[in-house]
């Protein structure tokens, strides 16, 4: 049962992930994508990791793609425009994309686990109430880099404003 | 309660991920796009937080969820501001094709 989920949730984030490339019309690279998305959710659910799956839906289908979305309207490319390319860059890619993917993919089939028996424990350690302790507590959790994401979004949102606002002319 | 890695495998999802990043350089490397080349960067980064997420059940350590909740703090910003570098671009040589941005070179 689990495992056809498996495999039907990881075909449909493959299969959303190649079309996002291969589609010529952004717009609809931006729809791949966020049935992609949607299937990691998926796959985040699928390991009863509740927190992941909500915070994952909201900031990356929700925030990322409608950022997306409107840069991509405002900007009028949801045409498709783009120059036909040569074919020396697609033996290229192609072939660096077959290289990688064989390496790393080598890499992995010849590890072996360092767990022989993998066994469960039992024990909750990924519901909301567990995460919220190892993120927020003092002594030996995540509080100060937890900080140090706020400080880090204030900072891009600062530069975001900045860098789209419009230059006024300079005079010398 | 039944675990999805004890049906599954780890082996399945470190090929899934693998197969994700690859695909996330391949849209780097083909299209020329700009905005479609933010999207491959995006597919990367949810390649590597599956893993994240992956070993994390592996060794029941809510550690890594932690760390790829900061890494999804990271990419919303790095969007944030890549997007407002596209639209200074775009204002600039109206267009976001990045064969189009040789002004550095001389």
């Amino acid at each position: 049962m689990l495992t056809t989920v498996f495999y039907i949730l990881s075909a449909i984030t493959l299969a959303t992930a190649f079309l996002t490339i291969l589609t010529k019309n952004p717009i609809h690279s931006a729809i791949y994508l966020v049935i992609c998305f949607f299937s990691i959710a998926g796959h985040y659910l699928l390991f009863n990791a509740q927190f992941l799956a909500v915070v994952h839906i909201i900031v990356y289908s929700g925030a990322i793609m409608i950022l997306l979305l409107f840069t991509i309207m405002l900007m009028n490319l949801n045409k498709e425009d783009e120059r036909h390319k040569s074919g020396l860059t697609i033996i290229a890619a192609v072939a660096s994309f077959c290289l990688v993917a064989f390496v790393l993919l080598a890499a992995f089939l010849k590890s072996m686990p360092i767990i022989e028996e993998y066994y469960v424990s039992g024990e909750d350690y990924q519901s909301i109430k567990v995460l919220g302790q190892v993120l927020l507590d003092e002594k030996n959790g995540f509080m100060i880099p937890f900080e140090f994401a706020s400080v880090l979004l204030l900072v891009s949102m600062i530069g975001a404003v900045l860098l789209s606002k419009k230059e006024e002319k300079i005079s010398l | 309660m039944q675990n999805v890695l004890q049906q599954i495998g780890i082996e399945n999802y470190i090929y899934l991920s693998t197969l994700l990043f690859c695909i996330g350089i391949f849209g780097v490397l083909f299209r020329r796009n700009a905005i479609v080349m933010f999207m491959s960067i995006e597919i990367m980064l949810n390649a590597v937080n599956l893993l994240l997420v992956v070993f994390s059940t592996y060794h029941q350590d809510a550690s890594g969820q932690v760390f790829v909740f900061f890494s999804m703090a990271v990419a919303a910003a790095e969007v944030a501001v890549g997007l407002a570098i596209l639209v200074g671009i775009y204002r600039n040589i109206h267009s976001i094709d990045i064969d189009k941005l040789k002004n550095l070179k001389g």
